[in-house]
């Protein structure tokens, strides 16, 4: 099958096939890291714009490292450099950055729908790289090849995704595209860190560490911002990393001897993770971000690709 | 001066009339309704021929939002009265959160100064609870009721403190005008931006719970029976709410309750896609909220329509939804939505719906109007229940656009609009 979007907003209005297709072309691109000269001309003279209005150095650096080895031209726009703290909004920032003529504007902020936003008011190609609490379809898609290198296969896999469900925009971009592939998602956390009506969405609700991580091929921890206690979400961290804390005791007693670890970072050690969970051998949390520029290059791949047929597509119209 | 509206079908909720005649309107005053006017009466009227239309008493919204003083670039006194005209109201009562505030007879004064001036409909000024909605300490209220205010209310921002509250009630008791609940326990609903529940689970949004507005309804149905006074809720739109209006009307407690068209019609579904003009205050509920709704206006639970039409400029509308301003506007769209969603598929009939929006208003703020009796000020809507039209922002007489109907395509809207006599507009 082709890719025919321009724009890669949420794993929610995928199909499969083209989930398949986005982790397919990562793993195809993944080699390009290996080589002694991480370059290939694919996307030469293209013009990326990371435009990041909340911190970020994983993301961020992996969009940009996946860009520069394509060959495009990448340029980081963030919020403490630029007109963002001036006032600007958000529609005036990005057709600004438009005028510019970039091919892909890459954007992360704190407000949900964000990217939509962006989409629908821009012509050239929208990336959401983490939108508020609502999606981050790239997290997904390097989970997924991680699981997928790791185990050979997706269908029929059960992971329990661990923490703030609530806040998390990686949780909902999983939920959506495991549930789509035909795996099990079980969601864990104290109530206040589930969202409203979860269940809804597909997946099992525990309110049990033990019981969440039995029988699972995949634990994904996710990351407690620390603000969820002011908001009287969580009493405290104590309790937290008491109750929710991923230790080698937990795992032994209560997990696979095959199950995979995960976290999409960065990691409260002593928290979430214990650092010898997150160090050890169940771990594949480096994996994952070695991943993450091989989907980011396949995202700018296929998305280039789709608007280049367009503009074929509307060359050939002219000619008549 | 005579105006004589020929061969409608008068809908006249007050008085029991629902049938062809004509109305004959002399010196700014219902002259009389029949089917057979003497000609001696009617001579020398202009005729207005409503044929196929329905003729009603001029409709009432409750709960507008005019801006002025202080928002002329989201609206006026001018431009928000034309809208209501073009809207078929031929009176509306505005909210006090204007800037200064309208907690003062000067403001009162010089929102009145300009409904003469430059107003195409009745104007009738809501006055605040609280200084400057501070919630802290009462405005002058005997003085803004002397002054022409027919209500009070802090609408927008509920006063949280239940003693004040009280107080207020007890206070107004003598002036024979309702306190307004914005019934929202901020608590509850801080920094929330839609209804909580399965979508804003989705889209990652932060939601209110239907608890937040149900608590505050309850409380305000204690202290209205703790001191007798007339409690109006507005924008009902939960489930709860209802059934506690229901429970509290039946043992006789002084509570009303007004519904929006957009939480009668609308779904939290419509947010999905992030459309700033889906978020309001109280937010768009779920199918089993609305339903309730419909029910309760439909049975009288709920006594009235009111649009709550907030006007905001699009740079307030059209960015991220989480920083977006919270209000629709709905005065140019009110009675063409309820026609064709409520009326049209059977779930409420044309004269209770009339009645909803014109004579149930007018008796719960004890305002003119609302019936065709003979003598009564002659404010007259006239609608066209077969008139086909696709919803265009950009033709609304409002000076702001933040609609979520745009683009509905709708059977039935009003055609005239006639205030105290005078024919204020014409389709």
């Amino acid at each position: 099958m082709a890719w025919k979007r321009k724009d890669l907003l949420t794993i929610r209005e995928l199909d499969p096939a083209e989930i398949t297709l986005l982790i397919d072309t990562a793993a195809s691109l993944r080699e390009i890291g290996t080589r002694e000269i991480k370059k290939v001309p694919t996307l030469r003279g293209k013009t990326i714009v990371n435009l990041f209005y909340e911190p970020s150095t994983r993301t961020r650096t992996s969009f940009e490292i996946a860009g520069k080895w394509l060959s495009a031209d990448v340029v980081n726009f963030s919020a403490s450099t630029s007109s963002i703290g001036k006032g600007e909004t958000l529609l005036d920032t990005a057709r600004n950055i438009e005028a510019m003529s970039p091919d892909v504007v890459v954007v992360r902020h704190s407000s949900s729908g964000a990217a939509e936003l962006l989409a629908r008011s821009l012509k050239c190609g929208v990336v959401n790289a983490g939108d508020g609490a609502h999606e981050h379809p790239t997290q997904a898609l390097l989970d997924l090849l991680t699981i997928r290198e790791r185990k050979g296969h997706l269908e029929g896999l059960h992971v329990a995704i661990v923490g703030d469900i609530a806040h998390s925009r990686v949780a909902r971009s999983n939920i959506y595209g495991m549930r789509k592939l035909g795996m099990t998602v079980t969601v864990a956390g104290p109530p206040t860190l589930i969202p409203p009506h979860a269940q809804e969405l597909g997946v099992k609700v525990s309110h049990r560490l033990e019981d969440a991580i039995r029988d699972v091929d995949v634990i994904m921890m996710l990351r407690l911002q620390q603000e969820r206690m002011s908001a009287g979400l969580i009493p405290s961290l104590r309790e937290y990393a008491r109750y929710w804390g991923l230790t080698l005791d937990k795992l032994h007693a209560s997990a696979r001897s095959d199950v995979l670890i995960m976290h999409p970072g960065p990691v409260n050690r002593g928290i979430e993770l214990s650092p010898e969970v997150a160090d050890g051998p169940y771990s594949v949390i480096l994996e994952q971000a070695a991943n993450g520029v091989a989907v980011r290059m396949a995202v700018l791949f296929l998305l280039a690709g789709a608007m280049a047929s367009q503009d074929g597509q509307a060359e050939r119209g002219h000619g008549l | 001066m005579k105006l004589l509206i020929r061969n409608g079908r008068v809908i006249d909720p007050a008085n029991g009339v629902d049938a062809v005649q004509d109305v004959l309107v002399q010196d700014g005053l219902i002259a009389q309704t029949g089917r057979h006017i003497e000609r001696a009466a009617r001579e020398g009227a202009e005729v207005l021929d409503a044929t196929g239309k329905v003729v009603c008493p001029g409709l009432i919204d409750i709960h507008v939002h005019l801006r002025e003083p202080g928002y002329e670039y989201k609206e006026t006194v001018q431009t928000g009265t034309r809208a209501a005209a073009a809207g078929g109201f031929t009176a509306v009562c505005c909210m006090a959160n204007t800037e200064p505030v309208n907690d003062t007879r000067a403001v009162t004064d010089y929102i009145l100064a300009k409904a003469r001036a430059e107003g195409a409909v009745r104007v009738y000024p809501i006055g605040a609870v609280t200084r400057g909605l501070g919630g802290k300490e009462l405005a002058e209220l005997a003085e803004l009721a002397e002054a022409g205010c027919v209500a009070f209310s802090d609408d927008g921002k509920p006063v949280m403190n239940a003693e004040l509250y009280r107080r207020a009630m007890e206070y107004t008791l003598p002036f024979g005008c309702p306190v307004i609940s914005h019934a929202e326990d901020t608590t509850l609903s801080h920094g929330a931006c839609m209804n909580e529940g399965v979508v804003s689970t989705a889209l990652g949004l932060k939601g209110a719970p239907a608890a937040a507005e149900d608590t505050m309804v309850a409380r305000d149905i204690q202290l209205a029976e703790l001191t007798g006074a007339h409690v109006h809720i507005a924008h009902l739109s939960s489930a709860g709410a209802v059934r506690l209006v229901r429970d509290a009307k039946s043992r006789g407690v002084r509570v009303t309750a007004e519904a929006t068209p957009h939480h009668l019609v609308l779904t939290d579904e419509a947010v999905r896609g992030y459309d700033p003009n889906t978020k309001m205050n109280p937010p768009l509920r779920t199918r089993q909220d609305v339903d309730a709704l419909v029910g309760a206006l439909a049975d009288g639970t709920i006594d009235c329509v009111a649009t709550d039409h907030a006007p905001h400029a699009s740079s307030e509308k059209e960015g991220e939804y989480d920083r977006a301003a919270f209000g629709v506007i709905g005065l140019e769209t009110a009675v063409s939505v309820l026609l064709d969603r409520l009326v049209r598929p059977g779930v409420i009939d044309l004269p209770t719906l009339i009645a909803r929006m014109s004579s149930a208003p007018a008796r719960l703020l004890n305002l003119p109007g609302g019936t065709l009796a003979a003598g009564a000020p002659a404010d007259i809507t006239i609608v066209d229940p077969d008139r086909e039209l696709t919803i265009d922002p950009s033709a609304f007489r409002s000076r702001s656009r933040n609609t979520p109907f745009g683009g509905f395509e709708a059977v039935g809207a009003p055609v005239a609009t006639i205030v105290g006599g005078r024919i204020m507009w014409r389709a």
